[in-house]
């Protein structure tokens, strides 16, 4: 079934354009990570997405407009907007009554659970907790819920690595059960890069590149070319080239592996350096004159 | 994990009356103020009361002589309510101003939107504040502030050798009440307008939602008095100010006798004020301005 399907969805704030027509589909049970640079519409997508802001073009969640229809929209889907959003004078217990007051899908107990893991105590305030512990806070109240979509938009900013590693652990070891949907925004690509099932890079409004993760994995290949190799190696066109280790690593896209071996040693691409080959060609000064 | 079916119809969703509750509670939680300092305004005054019982026992000789000062005794407990009353009304205004602004400051309206109540049932919840749970607050502490006091001064009666029973036949507590359930109404609508219009400033302003709120009227002060000279605005605005007390609790509204007795009461004329459906309509309006508000305005 559809969780998410946008069609020319656009969003201009006076003269700034932040969403220039993007079109986007997603099946439910999937994680889906929009990845771009800071400024790329990431946000205001997933906004768009939660009924947060109006829009142009076509945009369904869950088979509902979300500007129109966000309060009942949000029986069905979960947000964590950005960390420490949750309000400061809120003690811990009276966020999971309220929860369990307003939400048809909230379990109590399974937030509590997962709070008696962490540090954080139902009498404490959220004000005495540290910026790690209100996003464990947050994460423990959105578990709690039923829901069929979680939308996540920088969940780990400004957190340190530790709480980041342990978030993204959590959220797929106690959150996904292959019937939810997860959209992760992020400009940091190497957190997420191992929860994916798809992956939409977004640069100035637009999709620059979309697909599932998979085929990221059968497209993209980076082989280690001895220097001796290398104009073999450029005639194959690749899309990026980099130096480390006084090697060179070169990226290609859709190429034959059995010919890319001939090379030199092959192996799969990160989606970081995909991102970047992507992202640069993007940004070719021939185009940046058009944003 | 999930213990429904899916792809699911259609949602259950919880009743809005239910999350209407929960958000009155969540406001009643954050702003402990709207119900504390009312509190500690009658708890002070009612200090003063005991302290002045103490003193006065050469005054109270006096007036019990004369059936005409009687209603000089029920002076401190009109006075407690009145203290009570206007600590209540300025609790909502200030929590008025700042309940829309707030989240939006502390970025914490993106935590409230991201659950399923609707920003109607936001806005209404929070206009129910000043407009429904402070008039319960006003009537429920004046009640029990007038009993301690009533309780006290018999006990200090008793003390200085005076037999308490006559002070209660001098004390009309129940009427004290009773005219507290007819005006607190009254009051609710009349000043429901300025409550209304200080949620709608709370949901737009970028900044300073106070300066915000006074700035129209402050300009049209301005203008009356330096280019157009005359006072028109000055004295409606007066009016409205000081209606929701003068109106349903001086005889005849004129704001000269303070009402003392059941016949003094004149619902009829209170509640055919066109005065009051102006501002009623008015505040429909501005409370339909501020869900518009809430829906489009993001965190600052």
């Amino acid at each position: 079934m559809t969780c998410l399907e946008a069609r020319g969805l656009r969003k201009a704030y006076g003269p700034k354009v932040a969403l220039d027509g993007i079109d986007l589909r997603l099946e439910e049970g999937r994680i889906l990570g929009l990845i771009g640079p800071n400024g790329a519409g990431k946000s205001t997508a997933l906004q768009a997405i939660t009924g947060l802001i109006p829009y142009d073009g076509a945009l369904k969640v869950l088979g509902r407009d979300p500007w129109k229809d966000r309060g009942a929209l949000m029986n069905d889907v979960c947000f964590i907007a950005d960390v420490a959003v949750l309000p400061r004078w809120m003690r811990v217990r009276q966020a999971i009554d309220f929860m369990a007051g307003v939400h048809p899908w909230f379990d109590r107990e399974r937030a509590e659970a997962f709070l008696a893991r962490t540090n954080i105590a139902t009498t404490d305030k959220v004000r005495q907790l540290s910026k790690g512990m209100v996003t464990q806070l947050h994460l423990a109240l959105v578990m709690a819920v039923d829901a069929r979509l979680l939308v996540l938009d920088e969940p780990t900013l400004g957190l340190d690595l530790l709480y980041r590693k342990q978030f993204y652990k959590a959220l797929l070891n106690d959150y996904f059960d292959g019937n939810r949907t997860i959209v992760v925004s992020t400009h940091d690509v190497s957190e997420v890069e191992h929860i994916l099932t798809d992956v939409v890079f977004v640069n100035r409004g637009r999709v620059v590149f979309e697909s599932s993760m998979e085929d990221v994995e059968a497209r993209f290949a980076e082989v280690v070319v001895p220097p001796e190799q290398m104009s073999a190696a450029r005639a194959l066109q690749p899309i990026q080239e980099r130096q480390a280790f006084g090697r060179n690593i070169l990226l290609f896209d859709n190429r034959d592996r059995a010919r890319l071996s001939a090379l030199g040693e092959v192996r799969n691409a990160s989606l970081a350096e995909v991102f970047v080959a992507l992202l640069s060609r993007d940004a070719a000064p021939s185009r940046r004159t058009a944003a | 994990m999930s213990d429904r079916p899916l792809p699911m119809a259609e949602a259950a969703a919880v009743p809005w009356t239910r999350a209407f509750y929960w958000s009155l509670r969540r406001e009643l939680w954050e702003h402990r103020a709207l119900y504390l300092a009312p509190l500690a305004v009658a708890a002070f005054a009612m200090l003063i009361h005991l302290l002045a019982t103490f003193t006065t026992a050469g005054v109270r000789s006096a007036s019990l002589a004369d059936p005409a000062r009687s209603r000089g005794f029920m002076m401190h407990y009109d006075a407690v309510t009145g203290l009570i009353v206007i600590s209540a009304l300025l609790v909502g205004v200030l929590y008025a101003v700042g309940a829309l602004y707030g989240e939006r400051r502390d970025r914490s309206v993106l935590f409230w939107k991201s659950l399923p109540v609707s920003d109607t049932t936001t806005v209404l919840s929070k206009a129910a504040v000043p407009m429904l749970v402070l008039p319960v607050v006003i009537f429920g502490l004046a009640v029990a502030a007038t009993i301690v006091m009533a309780a006290l001064q018999s006990f200090v009666w008793s003390l200085q050798g005076f037999d308490p029973r006559t002070l209660w036949g001098r004390l009309d507590l129940p009427f004290l009440w009773l005219s507290l359930l007819y005006g607190l109404p009254f009051m609710v609508l009349w000043y429901a307008p300025i409550y209304a219009w200080l949620l709608l400033v709370s949901a737009w302003a970028p900044r300073w939602p106070f300066m915000w709120a006074a700035a129209p009227f402050l300009a049209a002060f301005i203008v009356q008095h330096t280019i157009l000279h005359h006072t028109v605005g000055h004295w409606a605005l007066e009016r409205r100010l000081g209606g929701g007390v003068i109106q349903p609790f001086s005889a005849g509204g004129e704001g000269k006798v303070w009402i003392e007795r059941l016949s003094d009461l004149e619902p009829l004329r209170l509640y055919t004020l066109p005065g009051l459906w102006v501002g009623v309509a008015l505040a429909a309006a501005f409370l339909a301005a501020a869900i518009h508000m809430r829906r489009t305005r993001g965190p600052i």
